[in-house]
């Protein structure tokens, strides 16, 4: 079995290069820095890719970062090794290395100047091959290249698929007068702008199918909700209806949002259709019912009520009917999220004055507090279930943080200058 | 933690063409790595709203009406005394001027989640409004939303802040 690697070590790892194609502004470095690990790293080597060295010195660390920062791999030192997935591995000398497994590949030419990348990973104890692939690439895409490799060694030897290949997004507030939503890649590389506005942007939501985020705009002075089609940037209004329009949920079809309308009186979560028709009431109790989030089966709605008195978090089916709580220790949890097996909640309660990233077992209800923090906010499941992404804040600025679900793991990801808040984590990416 | 395994028959695979390894996944051929439509993003900037002149009683600062603000105690919802006069005043001005609207934005402290305290603040911003109701002004003139945290008066993080950002705006048609 895999040696066991003290949690108290603090790993403080890489950053980043420009982000070319963040245009129009002026703060453009997404830093990441880990703290904490899992318990039991398995210790990988990744040997420098051969062929074309300046395309495969960008995959070899890509790969090499994206199972790093993950948390649940050890780099073992590969200096010295020269090979390909064509080489036989000296097992021997990996199993001296301290190595579990190793993987090894080239990147070659294909054909219209395109690049082949292949690659094979290897079991060093059993002295077997443990799969390979090959992608067909081309220059601008080899980092996505390196993260579907990073995805495949993840899965391999986790028995979970990666998550090195989606997307997050947030919002930015660069100044009290300029919001930008941004998509990067799930390692805050590549960031793209979707929406630029003099006025906040808040709780942008993915659709199942990655293609489009529904989120609430306050440009015309009051929240509404929009569908934005992230490729074309075609944007439609889901709701806007007199007064409040807030809180966008995907159904896990992708065909209905529920949303949190104030046109009836008080906050009540309805669900239209993506494009704003059929609307349908869900919530009838007059207190503050809002944060609506789905099971991932489809048939609860989950959501944040004052209800009882103090916000809880409560369910009621799709259908309507009486409303179960779910919360009961202390007197403010807030934002309920489903994993995606839907068998966990994360939210956020207040614990001694401070909000903190909390996760409950649906069927024991047990709970454990994830964080240390004082201010965090919108958590968001990775698609694997593995993490969950929040806004908390650090020095006075708003930052992001990925904490594995047994709380040992931390990424912190923030922009050096501006504000980063409200984020979302991105189906996986088909 | 897994155990790592090897699935034979990949390996067999990965045997029989050690020189061209194909893609584990797709046995007819290598994915072509591209994102389709869902990759790119296109920049969008919104549009703003202009404003237009309101009448000197509003903007006037010796006229009452040229404040607009309503504030809370914390963790409260009701109009306090001290601003009858004031809601008084807009609710003559609007029952006495029907072509004109409101929009009532409700805002709350930074504290807590941003989707809770959008519904609070829709709470203050309601009770502004139906306090404006019952001295005569239209349903059909007033609007009541909410803000939440997003858009703070003050900046700081510190009591006397938030008591500046626990508040109900009163806005006139020209003004949102």
């Amino acid at each position: 079995m895999f040696p066991i690697v003290p949690t108290i070590r603090r790993i403080v790892l890489l950053a980043v290069a420009a982000l070319a194609l963040l245009q129009g502004s002026a703060q453009a470095q997404l830093t990441i820095e880990i703290t904490g690990a899992g318990a039991n790293r398995i210790p990988v080597a990744i040997a420098e890719f051969g062929g074309e060295a300046s395309a495969a010195r960008i995959v070899t660390s890509v790969v090499r970062a994206d199972l790093e920062r993950s948390g649940l791999f050890k780099m073992i030192d590969t200096s010295g090794a020269a090979m390909t997935e064509a080489s036989t591995p000296a097992y021997d000398e990996w199993k001296s290395r301290g190595a579990d497994a190793l993987a090894a590949g080239s990147i070659g030419e294909g054909a219209d100047g395109r690049k082949e990348a292949r690659f094979r990973l290897y079991d060093v104890n059993k002295a077997g091959v443990l799969g390979g692939s090959a992608f067909v690439t081309s220059k601008p895409m080899l980092r996505a290249t390196g993260h579907r490799i990073a995805d495949i060694i993840y899965e391999k030897l986790t028995g979970e698929p990666g998550i090195f290949s989606t997307r997050v997004a947030y919002v930015v507030r660069a100044s009290a007068s300029r919001y930008e939503l941004h998509i990067a890649d799930a390692d805050g590389q590549n960031a793209q702008v979707a929406l630029i506005s003099k006025e906040p942007i808040i709780s942008p939501s993915w659709s199942p199918d990655g293609g489009r985020l529904a989120y609430v705009s306050f440009e015309n002075k009051k929240p509404i909700v929009y569908v934005h089609s992230l490729a074309s940037g075609k944007r439609i209004v889901a709701a806007n209806f007199k007064g409040s329009n807030s809180a966008p949920a995907w159904s896990p079809d992708g065909r209905k949002l529920a949303v949190v309308l104030s046109k009836d009186g008080g906050s009540q979560i309805f669900t239209v259709n993506a494009d704003g028709s059929g609307v349908q009431r869900l919530t009838t109790a007059s207190a503050i019912n809002t944060e609506p989030n789905f099971s991932p089966d489809g048939q609860y709605v989950y959501f944040t009520s004052d209800r009882g008195g103090s916000p809880q978090i409560y369910r009621v089916g799709v259908g309507g009917g009486d409303a179960q709580r779910v919360s009961f220790e202390g007197s403010y949890n807030v934002t309920p999220r489903l994993s995606p097996d839907g068998k966990s909640m994360a939210f956020i309660s207040r614990r001694d004055g401070s909000f903190r990233l909390s996760v409950m077992d649906l069927a024991s209800k047990q709970v454990q507090v994830l964080t240390d923090s004082h201010k965090d906010e919108s958590p968001s499941f990775s698609p694997n279930g593995r993490m969950i992404l929040i806004a908390t804040e650090q020095g006075g600025r708003g930052v992001l943080s990925a904490v594995s679900i047994d709380g040992r793991i931390k990424q912190r990801l923030s922009i050096s200058a501006g504000d980063v808040r409200e984020p979302a984590w991105s189906p996986f990416n088909k | 933690m897994k155990r790592l395994l090897i699935p034979a028959a990949l390996a067999l695979l990965l045997a029989a063409c050690s020189s061209t390894p194909d893609s584990s996944d797709k046995a007819g051929g290598a994915p072509v790595e591209t994102r389709g439509g869902s990759g790119g993003v296109t920049t969008v900037t919104t549009g703003g709203v202009e404003s237009r002149g309101l009448p000197a009683v509003l903007t006037d600062p010796t006229s009452i009406l040229s404040k607009r603000s309503v504030y809370f105690d914390f963790d409260s919802y009701e109009v306090k005394s001290e601003y009858k006069d004031l809601v008084t005043a807009h609710a003559k001005f609007l029952t006495d001027n029907r072509q004109f609207k409101m929009l009532i934005q409700g805002n709350t402290d930074e504290r807590g989640s941003r989707e809770y305290n959008l519904a609070l603040g829709q709470k203050r911003a309601d009770a502004v409004r139906k306090m404006l109701t019952l001295l005569g002004a239209r349903e059909d003139q007033l609007e009541s939303v909410s803000l939440g945290e997003e858009k703070p008066k003050n900046e700081g993080h510190d009591e006397s802040a938030w008591a500046q950002n626990r508040r109900g705006d009163m806005l006139y048609s020209g003004e949102f």
